[in-house]
């Protein structure tokens, strides 16, 4: 067993999971295309998880916030992305291939804005005067919440909105009998884009230091001199910007979207950032790739059970790693 | 308050419901090393809480040279050069040593000559700068935790019971750092480990039950069994 362990840990630990996953799947599913087209979607979703996981993690480890009300921010990116793509029908619509591509990142981009702004509106007048109380917390974000999903249905009404797709990103790559949608490609890259702008954030600048050892140790890092309250409000927005940006992914990706888009995401998201380790950027990556896999291949294995396996995956983790499989803090 | 550093006027602190200092008066002159003693739970820890600005003193005053830092922000009265070393040492674990110390810098640069000393004083720092401050033994860590309090110089620094679980040969290492310290700062120990504390100490203070019930020179405390009894009781000569 310990044998075991160590050649586990020399070949990469944890990171090791989704390879086991995959294997696992490859086994199961037996045809080797089918397989292939089951783990792109995976990686894919997997990878617009992370960016609504990302910033609740963040939010979570360094100021010890329950935000219940992250999902909102999730739904908010979603119908601002659909109806930026909306207008700019024209440019998605068309066969010029620039302009699909600038006409979705403009939309992305205006979800991320708004859902940044959102969020500071909301870090301001709702979370900030329940500092430190995670009961309030709780009651409050919930209601902000319920609030912010009326307004949604409000502004957007009921019906499901449709979703234009870029011209460029409609259709598969086919490579023999392997079939992979473009958006997903796209999807995986723009998630891995913004992971290593993230690392490169945390690892290398000093607000990155300061964040990093304030997940660990918050008043310590005001004993050194400095305002985690001030740095907090910085986080909180790119969190809700990123859970805005993974909406609007996600609303591109499914095509017909409605109000409860987010509240359905949450569950999924909140496993990633439990089985990750909260507060750790590594952790939320490595927790929705699995997820992302699992989804994917239990979909396509037995349907039914597939949001279940993830529970089950949860718990699984929660009993061999009580504290995630990267947490933040090193005990 | 010529010659003070610090002065704590009928300081009354409470945690959530608990009343827990009663009124705690406190000299600390400028320059030297100066002991709180007192038994578990005497209240020693919540007094340097309540001076860095973890704790909110209820009522009293806190003054620190000429600033009246009781409702300070603890940022702010880290700003004014006090340097906090808590009792589980407040490293950084999932950071390397090197990233920890950075923090405790103003800018995030070094003063190269000032880092060597320190690296001089605590050689295992240097040893380990890039590795991850999680794998440093329990005496490494408190190295670091006060390397990191000394790696600009400070007015005050308060440290919370540096020994605890140090092999005598690193407490007599400790002591030669102290001194060195000592020299250009002020510092305000809290200690159960009387042989250490008498040591080094110019002053001490002795609190019981939330209240300062001894002020004196550790002098005079370490001369004489009478006040030894008297202050420290059994549970102090039983930790000697
Ligand atoms: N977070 C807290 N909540 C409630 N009571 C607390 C808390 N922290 C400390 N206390 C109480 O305050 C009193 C003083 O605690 P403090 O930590 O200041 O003692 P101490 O002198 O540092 O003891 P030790 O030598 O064991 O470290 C104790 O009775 C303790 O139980
Ligand atoms: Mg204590």
């Amino acid at each position: 067993m310990k044998d075991l362990n160590a050649t586990f840990e020399r070949f990469g630990g944890v990171m090791l999971l989704p390879v086991i996953l995959a294997i696992i799947a490859f086994v199961l599913i037996g045809r080797p295309a089918t397989w292939i087209t089951l783990t792109a979607a995976g990686l894919a979703m997997g990878m617009m998880i992370f960016l609504m996981a990302s910033g609740l993690s963040l939010i979570f480890g360094l100021m010890d916030v329950l935000n219940f009300s992250h999902s909102a921010f999730v739904t908010a990116g979603a119908f601002v992305g659909a109806t930026v793509l909306g207008w700019l029908t024209l440019w998605i619509a068309g066969s010029n291939p620039v302009l699909n591509i600038v006409g979705l990142l403009m939309a992305i981009a205006v979800a991320a804005v708004v859902g940044g702004l959102i969020g500071w509106f909301f870090e301001r007048v709702i979370i900030k005067p329940v500092y430190g109380d995670h009961l309030r917390q709780i009651l409050i974000t919930v209601g902000g919440l319920i609030v912010a999903e009326e307004l949604i249905l409000m502004i957007w009404g009921g019906a499901p909105l449709p979703v234009p797709r870029p011209e460029v990103l409609t259709g598969s790559f086919i490579i023999g009998e392997v079939s992979i949608e473009v958006y997903r490609v796209f999807a995986f890259g723009l998630g891995a884009l913004v992971y290593l702008g993230l690392y490169l954030v945390l690892d290398r600048t000093r607000v990155g230091l300061l964040i990093r050892a304030g997940v660990e140790n918050r008043e310590m890092v005001e004993a050194l001199g400095f305002r985690i309250d001030r740095l907090f409000i910085g986080v909180f927005m790119a969190g809700s910007a990123l859970a805005a940006m993974g909406g609007a992914m996600w609303a591109g990706y499914q095509g017909l979207i409605t109000a409860s888009l987010g509240a359905e995401m949450m569950i999924l998201v909140f496993i990633v950032v439990i089985i990750g380790g909260l507060g750790s950027i590594r952790g939320s990556l490595l927790g929705a790739v699995l997820v992302g896999l699992m989804a994917n291949y239990v979909g396509f294995l037995s349907p039914k059970v597939a949001l279940l396996s993830n529970m089950i995956l949860m718990m699984a983790i929660l009993l061999w790693r009580p504290w995630g499989l990267l947490p933040a803090v090193k005990r | 308050m010529s010659g003070m550093i610090l002065r704590l006027d009928d300081v009354h602190t409470d945690i959530a419901q608990y009343h827990i200092l009663h009124g705690v008066h406190l000299d600390v002159p400028e320059g030297g090393v100066h002991v709180i003693l007192g038994r578990n739970g005497a209240g020693k820890t919540t007094t340097l809480r309540t001076i860095m600005g973890l704790w909110r003193a209820r009522k009293g005053a806190v003054i620190f040279k000429h600033h009246d830092i009781t409702r300070m922000h603890v940022s702010d009265i880290a700003r004014l050069g006090v340097a906090f070393v808590p009792e589980n040492m407040g490293v950084f674990g999932g950071l390397t040593v090197a990233e920890n110390m950075r923090l405790a810098t103003r800018d995030g640069s070094f003063d190269t000559a000032r880092l060597d000393r320190v690296q001089t004083l605590f050689p295992p720092l240097k040893t380990f700068w890039d590795k991850q401050a999680h794998a440093l033994s329990g005496g490494q860590k408190q190295m670091l935790a006060i390397a990191r309090a000394i790696i600009e110089r400070r007015e005050l620094i308060l440290i919370d019971e540096p020994t605890k679980g140090l092999a005598p040969a690193i407490i007599r290492d400790m002591i030669v750092a102290f001194r060195e310290i000592a020299a250009e700062t002020t510092v305000l120990l809290v200690e159960q480990n009387f042989r250490f504390a008498g040591a080094l100490g110019q002053t001490v203070a002795v609190i019981d039950d939330g209240r300062m019930v001894h002020h004196g020179q550790m002098a005079e405390l370490v001369e004489s069994q009478k006040l030894q009894d008297r202050y420290l009781g059994l549970s102090m000569a039983a930790a000697e």
